[in-house]
């Protein structure tokens, strides 16, 4: 086997592996790790595919920012695993024909058939000055620079739907706000008074 | 002896050749990291002292040389201990996650204009792919200790780094948009000239933006309330002993000095010169490499020493509300100067 074969088959083993770990594992924490494994691994076969910037992209979006976000939200839940089985005899040939459909269907789309190099050509081999990252740039911003406007508005829009959704006043709130709080001068906390001096009275008794 | 080890050298096939050239070039990279990561904790602890007016350590071999060794061999000799109903797995897993993207990072650093492992064209996204994987090792940590002063450390760590992230991805759109790669060396190169060709000149609000989210994703002081010894203890840490201990310090010491290296690169020229033509000093080497990466250790110690701690709702405040605004218009800013040409940086 060619050196790439085995590092193609060695990183698509796990690949599959940590995919299946993610919906068998019974600590939702597991699954999560798994799946940011199974980006990593997903990133090192994008990798054999000269598409750096993809991969390192992938990398850094999903492994860095999204499943983080995720392992947060599911080390904070307080799952019952004891109530979420409850019923599965009773579920389970619903959801095996409706896991049975969608793999029919997955199949149907894309079966081995549709691939191989008779139908997709081999990717073309580059030299080690070749860029993947100004190419990629190149299209983005050439060719589709309308469709990832577009893209970057959506988000944008979405952005903010987001903390308007979330945003809410709450007089009650008793929080400090440090904005008001760096403004405070002297002068509004602290009043010099003149006085004259008082004479010190010994204590009685 | 030579001709012989010369013979057998060449009759290793080309593969192998690579492989046992890259593996020693990445031991040349960390045997130097990790020997900077112990003596940085010495200089530390002198700095420190000798700003409280102290001495510092001063026993252990001479003016306390040693000092760093003795504690390796402490924390080697000691005993790992895993808290009852812990999670066994991630418990030992989390340092070494915590450490693994600290050290990976260093393959794509410039040392000078030849000696870089990996001279890749995404250099600048893979670091900053690589810095975001680290807080996985302190949220792992925090969740596997089963202990809530560990876990609020992990949360407020996590939220302070996925914070900070943005702002510091933003200061490095900058500098890409400035040098017009995303490769290191190529960053390098585009600030050739003397001091005054340096990005920190046009990016000076990036570099104060990037410099201190710097010093918050590594949990330094005054950003260190994932540790917050006042408040939950050591926070992530609490639980962990002997080697385990020791290696989430190295991944903060190596991380530290990966982040003042990173800002010496990207804003002070790396390994150029500040005033060049002159023999000698006038060189570009390595050395000068160094000297700005100890400029930016002796400010993390001296901010240790002077700040008080942030309150969290000022970290989040000054994050989100404060750098990430200023990194949007000054890439705008940017931009306008890349666009007209401006001299010396842009011509």
């Amino acid at each position: 086997m060619e050196p790439v074969q085995f590092v193609f088959y060695a990183f698509a083993t796990v690949l599959v592996l940590a995919s299946l770990a993610v919906i068998t594992a019974r600590n939702p924490v597991y699954s999560v790790l798994f799946l940011v494994l199974a980006f990593f691994t997903s990133a090192a076969i994008w990798l054999l595919l000269e598409a750096e910037f993809l991969a390192i992209t992938l990398v850094l979006v999903y492994v860095g920012a999204v499943m983080v976000l995720f392992l947060f939200v599911v080390m904070m839940l307080d799952i019952n695993l004891d109530q979420l089985r409850e019923g599965f005899a009773k579920y389970l040939p619903v959801g095996a024909l409706v896991g049975f459909i969608i793999l029919v269907q997955m199949v149907i789309v894309l079966g081995p058939e549709q691939f191989g190099l008779d139908r997709v050509a081999d990717p073309v081999k580059h030299g080690p000055d070749y860029s993947n990252t100004k190419e990629l740039g190149n299209v983005l911003y050439t060719d589709y620079v309308f469709p990832f406007e577009l893209a970057s508005v959506i988000l944008l829009v979405a952005i903010v739907a987001a903390i308007a959704l979330t945003l809410r006043r709450r007089p009650e709130n008793k929080a400090m706000n440090a904005a008001d709080q760096i403004k405070v001068k002297r002068a509004e906390r602290i009043k010099l008074i003149a006085m004259a001096p008082e004479k010190d009275e010994p204590a009685e008794g | 002896m030579l001709e012989w080890l010369q013979s057998t050298w060449m009759s290793l096939p080309m593969s192998v050749q690579d492989t046992v050239i890259i593996v020693a070039k990445i031991v040349a990279i960390v045997v130097p990291i990790m020997l900077s990561v112990a003596y940085l904790t010495l200089a530390e602890r002198k700095v420190i002292g000798y700003i409280q007016v102290r001495i510092g350590p001063n026993r252990v071999g001479p003016r306390g040389l040693l000092q760093p060794i003795a504690d390796g061999l402490k924390l080697l000799m000691k005993e790992i201990i895993v808290p009852h109903n812990a999670n066994r797995y991630l418990f030992i897993i989390a340092p070494i996650l915590a450490l693994a993207p600290a050290l990976a990072a260093w393959a794509v650093i410039p040392f000078n204009d030849e000696w870089v492992l990996a001279d890749i064209d995404a250099g600048l996204l893979y670091l900053l792919a690589m810095t975001s994987m680290a807080v996985y090792g302190v949220i792992l940590a925090g969740w596997a200790s089963n202990s809530k002063y560990a876990f609020l450390g992990a949360i407020r760590s996590a939220a302070q780094v996925v914070s900070y992230e943005i702002a510091m991805g933003f200061a490095l759109v900058g500098v890409l948009m400035a040098a017009g790669s995303l490769n290191l060396q190529d960053i390098v190169l585009a600030q050739q000239g003397s001091f005054l060709h340096w990005f920190w000149i046009p990016l000076f609000p990036l570099f104060l933006v990037y410099f201190i989210s710097g010093v918050a994703e590594t949990n330094r002081a005054p950003f260190d309330v994932a540790e917050g010894e006042s408040e939950i203890v050591a926070g992530f840490h609490v639980e962990y002993s002997g080697m385990t201990f020791a290696l989430f310090f190295l991944a903060e010491y190596a991380n530290m000095i990966l982040i003042s290296v990173l800002s010496a690169v990207m804003f002070l020229g790396g390994w150029l010169p500040p005033i060049e033509g002159i023999p000698i000093i006038g060189e570009p080497s390595i050395f000068w490499l160094l000297a700005k990466t100890s400029f930016f250790l002796f400010l993390f110690l001296w901010f240790r020493a002077t700040f008080p701690r942030y309150r969290y709702d000022q970290i989040m405040r000054l994050g989100w509300k404060i750098f990430i605004p200023i990194t949007i218009v000054w890439i705008v800013v940017t931009g306008v100067l890349v666009l007209a040409n401006v001299s010396p940086w842009f011509d």
